[in-house]
C-alpha cells in the first residue's frame, strides 16, 4: 500500500475501471489509483495536515457555511418539529421500501418514463452505457454518440460512472461549477455539497487557464482571479457544450412515489439546462432517495437548503414527472441503484444512515473533517456520514474501510445538525464493534490485549484500587507531575502534549483513611 | 435535603484526580447531604464500548448496577461517564440478552445524575455559596452538552460563584479532540485539535480552564503544559474541575483539598 498519498480516483466499487490509453482520453484524467485503496484514514489525515493551504481554504469554507447554517435555522422556531418530521418520514419510507419503489415505478412507467433496476455498480454502468450507445446509433447511425452533459450527482461518483463511459469512449461532462473545477484540475471532489472546498480561488483561475482550452472554449487570457470572472469563464465553456449535447446525466434529490415525480435542487441553473436542453435525460439515484408523497417535499424542500448551503430556498428547484410531449426531454430514464443499500437496510443500528439527504452539515460540522477535508475518507462520501456509510456499502474488508469507524472524537457535532437526525456517533460505535468482532477472529493483537486487561481490572472495586495504587506507587518513583516523553504507544500523546501523572493517593485510598471504608 | 447520594467517582477521577471526588463530596455534605462511596463501583467501561469491545465494557456495567442499586441518588463529576450509563449501559445490557441486567441497568440509570444535574434539579439549588476570587474560562466538553444534555446548568452555577469573573471562550463548541482512544490512533489529528483548543485558552487570559470533564482537562491541560514549558516558564493556566471551586467557600478559603 502506497504511504506517501492517498489514491485519487472516484471509486466506490470492487473492480478497477476501465481505463483507456491517455492519448485517446476524451475528458481530463482524474488522478492515478482508486479510492478504496486509500491508506488507513490515520495516515491520509497525517498527510493532509501537513497542507497548511489545505487547512486554511477548509478552516475559512466550514466556518463561513457552519455559521450560515446557524443563522437560517434559527430563524425557524418549528427547526426541531421540522427535523423530527423528516426522519419520520424518512423512517416510514426505509420501512416499506419495496412498497414505495413499486408504486414510483408504477408511475414513472405511467407518465412515459423507462425504469431500469441496478443491483451493483457495474450493472448500472451497462445500462447507462447501453443506453448512450443505442441513442448514438438511432440518430446518427454511428457507433457512438460523442458526450453528455451533468448535473452534479453523488450517485454516479459512487458507480463510478465517468471513467466507465470515458473507457467506452463517451465523454461526460461535469456542469456544475465546482465538478467543473474538480474535473478540469484533475482531481477528486472533497465535499458532497461544495465538491472543491478545498480549492481558493487562485488555483481555480490557474485551473482554468490551463485546462479549459484543451477541452473547448478557452478561458478568456486576461482571466482574475475574481468569483464573478471565474463564473463567467466556466459559464461561456459549458455553454458551448449544453447546446451541443443530445444526452443528460443527473442525479436525484428526491423522487415522489406516489407521482413519479423526480426532484433536483441546485444553486446554478446548470442542472435546469441539463433537465430541459437535451433530447434524452437519464437520472441515476439510489433506491433509498424516495418520500412517498408531495406533501413530503414541504418538509424536505425546507430541511435540505438550510442544512447545505444556509440558504431558505434553493436557487433552482426542478420537478419532472416522465415526459411532457413538446417540452423537455422526450426520452426519460430511470435507473434505481441499489449497490450494497439493500445490505444497510438489513443492519437495525447502520440503517439510519439510509436517512440521508446529502445536505453536508455534518462535514461542515465536524471539527475532524475541517482538519483534514475529504480526501482521507477514501470515499465520495466524506466527513462524519462517509464514516458510517462508506464502510456499510463496500463491506469492512479495506484497510479504509476499517479505520473509517474510528476517524472521529465521538463530540456529536454532526448529529446535533443532521436534518434527519441520524445518530451518527451510535452508528460509529456499533461499526467499530463489527470491526473488532473480525479482529477477535484473527491473532490477538497488543490492543486486544490491552483492552481484555483493561476489561478484567474494571469489572472488580478491588482491583481497580490496585491499580490505582500501582500508579501511585509509579509517582511515587518517577516524582514527576508532569512527563514530557514517553516510548511506544505513549508517544502519540506525549508528542504535543505533556501527561499528568496520578497523583500518590487515589480517592479510594483518601476515603478509606478519612471515612474509615464506610460506603 | 438530608439526601444519601452515592458517589459515582468514575475510574479517571478515583486514580488520576482524587482532589476533584474530594471537593465533591465536601460540596454535597455541605449542601445537606450524605454521601456514600460504595467501593465496589469501577468506571464507565467507555472506553472498551467506544472501542468497539462490547464484552469487555460487560464487567463495568455489571459493577456499577450491582454497587449503585441500593441508593435513589447516584453522583457523577463527569458529563461524559454519567452520559455513557444512561446511553451505552442499557444497550450494552440488551446485547446480553440478560433480563436481569438489563432490569438492573434500567433501575439505576434513571437514579444516576451528573453533579450539575443533581445540585439543580434535585437540590433545586443555583447558588451553592461558593467563593473563588479568579479569572476563569469554561469550556463546555462535548459528551456533557451532546449527550448528557447538561444545558446550560454548569454555566449557570458558574454565574453564582462569588468573586468568580467568566472570561469567554471562543470557538467554545469545538472539541478538544480527546476521543478517548481516538488520541492514539488518529493521534496527529487529536494534537491539532488540542493544540487549536489549546491557543484559544490560552488567549482569554484567563488563570483557571474549567468544565466538568477531567479526561478533556487533562488532553487540554496537558497541552497547556507543553505550552507553558515551551516558553521556559512552566505552566501559567490551570485546569480545574468546576466541583472543585464549587466546593471553594470564603470561610474555608479554599482548604477542602487531599
Ligand atoms: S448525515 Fe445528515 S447532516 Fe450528514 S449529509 Fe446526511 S442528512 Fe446531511
Amino acid at each position: 500500500m502506497s504511504t506517501s498519498s492517498p489514491p485519487h480516483s472516484a471509486t466506490a466499487s470492487t473492480t478497477p475501471p476501465p481505463v483507456a490509453p491517455p492519448t485517446m482520453r476524451r475528458t481530463p484524467a482524474p488522478p492515478p489509483g482508486r479510492l478504496i485503496d486509500a491508506p488507513p484514514f490515520p495516515q491520509g489525515a497525517a498527510e493532509a495536515l501537513k497542507n497548511q493551504q489545505l487547512r486554511d481554504n477548509m478552516r475559512h469554507a466550514t466556518h463561513t457555511i457552519r455559521a450560515k447554517r446557524a443563522r437560517v435555522t434559527a430563524e425557524l422556531p418549528n427547526w426541531e418539529e421540522l427535523r423530527a418530521a423528516g426522519e419520520a418520514i424518512k423512517n416510514r419510507t426505509l420501512e416499506n421500501l419495496d412498497y414505495y419503489l413499486e408504486q414510483l415505478e408504477a408511475n414513472l412507467i405511467k407518465n412515459g418514463a423507462q425504469v431500469h433496476w441496478a443491483s451493483d455498480a457495474q450493472e448500472a454502468q451497462r445500462i447507462v452505457i447501453d443506453l448512450i450507445k443505442a441513442k448514438g446509433e438511432n440518430m446518427t447511425h454511428q457507433p457512438t454518440p460523442q458526450e453528455v452533459v451533468k448535473v452534479k450527482s453523488m450517485v454516479t461518483q459512487e458507480i463510478e460512472l465517468n471513467e466507465a463511459l470515458e473507457a467506452e469512449g463517451i465523454a461526460a461532462w461535469e456542469t456544475d461549477l465546482a465538478e467543473l473545477i474538480v474535473q478540469l484540475g484533475h482531481d477528486r471532489p472533497s465535499n458532497i455539497l461544495v465538491p472543491a472546498i478545498h480549492r481558493n480561488r487562485d488555483e481555480v483561475r490557474e485551473i482554468f487557464l490551463r485546462e479549459m482550452k484543451l477541452y473547448g472554449k478557452p478561458a478568456p487570457e486576461d482571466l482574475d482571479n475574481d468569483p464573478k470572472n471565474l463564473a463567467a469563464a466556466a459559464r461561456l465553456h459549458l455553454r458551448e457544450k449544453f447546446l451541443r449535447a443530445k444526452i443528460a446525466l443527473s442525479g436525484v434529490n428526491f423522487c415522489v412515489a406516489e407521482s413519479g415525480t423526480l426532484v433536483i435542487v441546485e444553486s446554478e441553473g446548470n442542472g435546469r439546462m441539463c433537465l430541459t436542453l437535451p433530447e434524452t435525460l437519464i437520472s441515476i439515484t439510489g433506491i433509498e432517495k424516495l418520500v412517498p408523497t408531495a406533501q413530503d417535499l414541504e418538509v424536505m424542500l425546507q430541511l435540505l437548503p438550510r442544512s447545505s448551503t444556509g440558504e431558505r430556498m434553493n436557487p433552482y428547484t426542478s420537478m419532472w414527472t416522465g415526459v411532457t410531449p413538446g417540452d423537455g426531454p422526450q426520452e426519460v430514464h430511470v435507473v434505481l441503484v441499489d449497490n450494497g443499500r439493500s445490505r444497510v437496510l438489513a443492519d437495525p443500528v447502520g440503517r439510519e444512515a439510509l436517512r440521508c439527504i446529502r445536505c453536508a452539515a455534518c462535514m461542515h460540522q465536524c471539527p475532524v473533517y475541517e482538519k483534514v477535508g475529504g480526501h482521507p475518507y477514501g470515499s465520495v462520501y466524506p466527513g462524519p456520514i462517509g464514516s458510517v456509510l462508506t464502510p456499510q456499502l463496500r463491506g469492512l474488508d479495506s484497510a479504509i474501510d476499517k479505520s473509517l469507524p474510528y476517524a472521529s472524537t465521538l463530540c456529536g457535532a454532526c448529529a446535533e445538525v443532521c436534518p434527519v437526525k441520524i445518530p451518527i456517533p451510535d452508528i460509529l460505535v456499533h461499526l467499530r464493534q463489527r470491526v473488532v468482532d473480525e479482529k477477535k477472529r484473527g491473532h490477538r493483537g497488543l490492543e486486544q490485549s490491552l483492552m481484555r486487561l483493561g476489561g478484567w481490572v474494571m469489572a472488580k472495586g478491588s482491583r481497580l484500587g490496585l491499580a490505582g495504587a500501582a500508579a501511585g506507587l509509579a509517582r511515587a518513583l518517577i516524582r514527576k507531575e508532569y512527563l514530557r516523553s514517553l516510548p511506544g504507544l505513549g508517544k502519540r500523546w506525549t508528542a504535543a502534549r505533556d501527561l499528568r501523572m496520578p497523583p500518590r493517593r487515589n480517592f479510594r485510598h483518601w476515603w478509606k483513611h478519612e471515612r474509615g471504608g464506610q460506603a | 435535603m438530608g439526601k444519601t447520594v452515592a458517589l459515582f467517582a468514575t475510574c479517571i477521577n478515583d486514580v488520576m484526580y482524587p482532589e476533584t471526588c474530594v471537593a465533591t463530596v465536601a460540596l454535597l455534605e455541605r449542601l445537606g447531604c450524605e454521601v456514600a462511596f460504595p467501593v465496589e463501583q469501577t468506571c464507565c467501561g467507555q472506553i472498551f464500548t467506544n472501542t468497539g469491545y462490547h464484552a469487555e465494557a460487560l464487567g463495568a456495567v455489571r459493577a456499577y448496577a450491582e454497587a449503585f442499586s441500593p441508593y435513589d441518588f447516584v453522583v457523577g463529576p463527569s458529563g461524559s461517564c454519567v452520559a455513557s450509563v444512561r446511553d451505552q449501559h442499557p444497550l450494552l445490557a440488551a446485547e446480553t440478552g440478560d433480563a436481569r441486567l438489563m432490569e438492573a441497568v434500567a433501575s439505576v440509570v434513571a437514579r444516576t445524575y451528573e453533579l450539575t444535574e443533581f445540585l439543580i434539579d434535585v437540590l433545586g439549588l443555583e447558588d451553592v455559596g461558593a467563593y473563588f476570587p479568579h479569572t476563569v474560562t469554561f469550556h463546555p466538553t462535548c459528551h456533557a452538552v451532546r449527550m448528557a444534555k447538561v444545558g446550560d446548568r454548569p454555566a449557570r452555577l458558574l454565574a453564582q460563584v462569588r468573586g468568580l469573573t467568566l472570561v469567554p471562550l471562543e470557538g467554545a463548541d469545538q472539541c478538544c479532540g480527546f476521543g478517548g482512544t481516538f488520541s492514539v490512533k488518529n493521534d496527529a489529528l487529536s494534537a491539532a485539535l488540542v493544540a487549536d483548543k489549546a491557543s484559544e485558552v490560552m488567549r482569554t487570559g484567563a488563570e483557571y480552564l474549567v468544565n466538568v470533564d477531567n479526561a478533556c482537562l487533562m488532553n487540554i491541560g496537558g497541552r497547556l503544559h507543553r505550552e507553558g514549558g515551551a516558553q521556559g516558564g512552566g505552566c501559567t493556566i490551570r485546569t480545574i474541575h468546576l466541583a472543585e471551586i464549587l466546593a471553594c467557600t470564603e470561610g474555608d478559603g479554599g482548604r477542602w483539598g487531599l
